[in-house]
């Protein structure tokens, strides 16, 4: 079954694959978490707000996003953000937005409607002695939510938080609907360059199972050790 | 700035000749429909299968259950989806390999079982999950009235497991639904797919999207509605679901 297999395409393109293909899985992966996690513990805190047409907009935006796939979000934003910069700095021509950028943009605003919800679970299960403590210090808002509950949200949700990014990491590949060398899409553009799908998405696949496999053990490890400690 | 708005489009004939824009929308959804029901059917089957396996007392059968998850969970929906369409029939006897590429509908039939297998992952963590839920007291009180063990599955543990589990599983079937989208690499013409051909052909990509998302946000609601309703009618009596449902 495999007898027929190429090795070469694979060793000959690996610079090409990880170097330019993984590293941009890698670099969107980490911005779009770092942004998508300030995003949506901003969007929890406005959800859970008393000012009620702020915590309406934000369960709108949250419950759109989340209605929607996310290949369609990333033909919209594709399309939509270079509007949006040209509105923004008035100009008269749709701006030209790099697909890094776009791809940037695009996985920040989906993925802050996911841990947005992770957030809200985090910041609620805080308990309520904690802020009434802080108030009776005479902390304000803000005081309170930066030095009292989002340090003990972050600590509980972290391994929430981290296995929703192995789901981000793996969405990423869906930027080949835009033809950007992620890392399937340059293993893509090798195996049709060299009429090899079979070796290449084989490699892929395996990669991918073996990172993933890889990170959600370690996040069950972390996710023992903070159980254990408190 | 400037973008020429035009929500006449749905009206204007699309470039088959035969057809309106809207016409292909509805057709996309048709698509993404029997997509994920067919999958769903599957994933259903599959996932109650493998997840009662989860909790068997065998010690294999339980890690063969745990690497069938594993393996549709680690590997990203878009590779599964090129695997099961441009690997697997090179990979299978010259015959059916053919066979499997001449099909009339290989993406539609490709989705399918790719979703399938992948949601079926997902849903026997939660089928386990139910099982593991009821108390370990439901499965003794069944074995010891003399049900065989087939027959404690049968009658009492997935019956009462799979009730517990039905909000979860709704959320998994909202995820085939928005899943099936990425079967648009393999050349399906779904939902997403149509929004994107409309807004390849019009230019209009405002218009295309929004009425796509509008129509995926209509279904959610719709699943969303039916389920509750299932979970009210099928909610366990004793439970705080079924306590719910007495004081409705």
């Amino acid at each position: 079954m495999f007898s027929n297999f190429d090795y070469s395409v694979i060793a000959n393109s690996w610079g090409y694959l990880f170097q330019v293909g993984m590293v941009f899985t890698l670099k969107l992966t980490m911005l779009a978490m770092l942004s998508g996690v300030a995003l949506g513990t901003l969007l929890a805190m406005a959800r859970m707000a008393p000012l009620r047409l702020l915590s309406l907009a934000a369960a709108g935006y949250v419950n759109l996003v989340r209605a929607v796939p996310l290949v369609l979000v990333i033909f919209w934003f594709y399309f939509l953000v270079p509007y949006i910069a040209a509105w923004l700095i008035r100009a008269d021509e749709p701006v030209k937005v790099g697909t890094f950028m776009s791809a940037l943009i695009t996985f920040t605003l989906f993925q802050a409607a996911y841990y947005c919800e992770i957030m809200r679970g985090g910041i609620q299960a805080v308990p309520k002695g904690q802020v009434h403590a802080a108030q009776a210090l005479g902390m304000g808002y803000w005081l309170t939510m930066s030095q009292i509950v989002l340090p003990q949200a972050f600590r509980n949700m972290l391994p929430l938080l981290l296995t929703q990014t192995i789901v981000l990491f793996q969405d990423v590949s869906l930027v080949y609907v835009l033809s950007v060398p992620d890392f399937v899409g340059a293993a893509s553009k090798i195996a049709q360059r060299d009429g090899r799908l079979v070796e290449m998405y084989v490699f892929v696949a395996m990669v991918y199972f073996i990172l993933c496999t890889l990170l959600s053990w370690l996040v069950r490890r972390l996710q023992r050790r903070i159980s254990f400690e408190s | 700035m400037h973008y020429n708005w035009n929500w006449h489009i749905f009206w204007e004939l699309s470039p088959d000749g035969v057809h309106s824009y809207w016409d292909t929308l509805l057709s996309g959804l048709a698509w993404t429909l029997a997509t994920s029901l067919a999958g769903w059917a599957i994933a259903l089957a599959l996932g109650v299968a493998v997840g009662t396996l989860r909790t068997a007392p065998n010690r294999w059968l339980r890690r063969l259950a745990i690497c069938w998850v594993e393996v549709f969970r680690n590997i990203p929906l878009l590779v599964q989806m090129f695997l099961w369409f441009f690997v697997l029939p090179e990979l299978l006897p010259r015959a059916a390999g053919a066979w499997a590429k001449a099909l009339p509908n290989a993406p539609f039939v490709t989705a399918v079982l790719c979703l399938g297998f992948f949601t079926s992952a997902r849903i026997a963590v939660q089928v386990a999950a139910g099982i593991n839920a009821l108390a370990g007291g439901q499965r003794l009180a069944a074995l010891a009235l003399g049900l065989s063990r087939t027959q404690a599955y049968r009658y009492v543990l997935l019956p009462l497991g799979l009730r517990i589990v039905l909000p979860p599983l709704a959320s998994e079937f909202l995820n085939i639904i928005k899943n099936s989208s990425v079967a648009l690499t393999i050349g399906l013409m779904e939902l997403t797919g149509s929004a994107r051909s409309m807004q390849e052909f019009s230019f209009q990509f405002f218009e295309a999207f929004a009425a796509a998302t509008a129509i995926y946000v209509i279904a959610n609601i719709i699943v969303v509605a039916g389920m509750t309703l299932l979970e009210r009618r099928l909610a366990l009596p004793g439970t705080l679901g079924g306590e719910a449902r007495g004081a409705a």
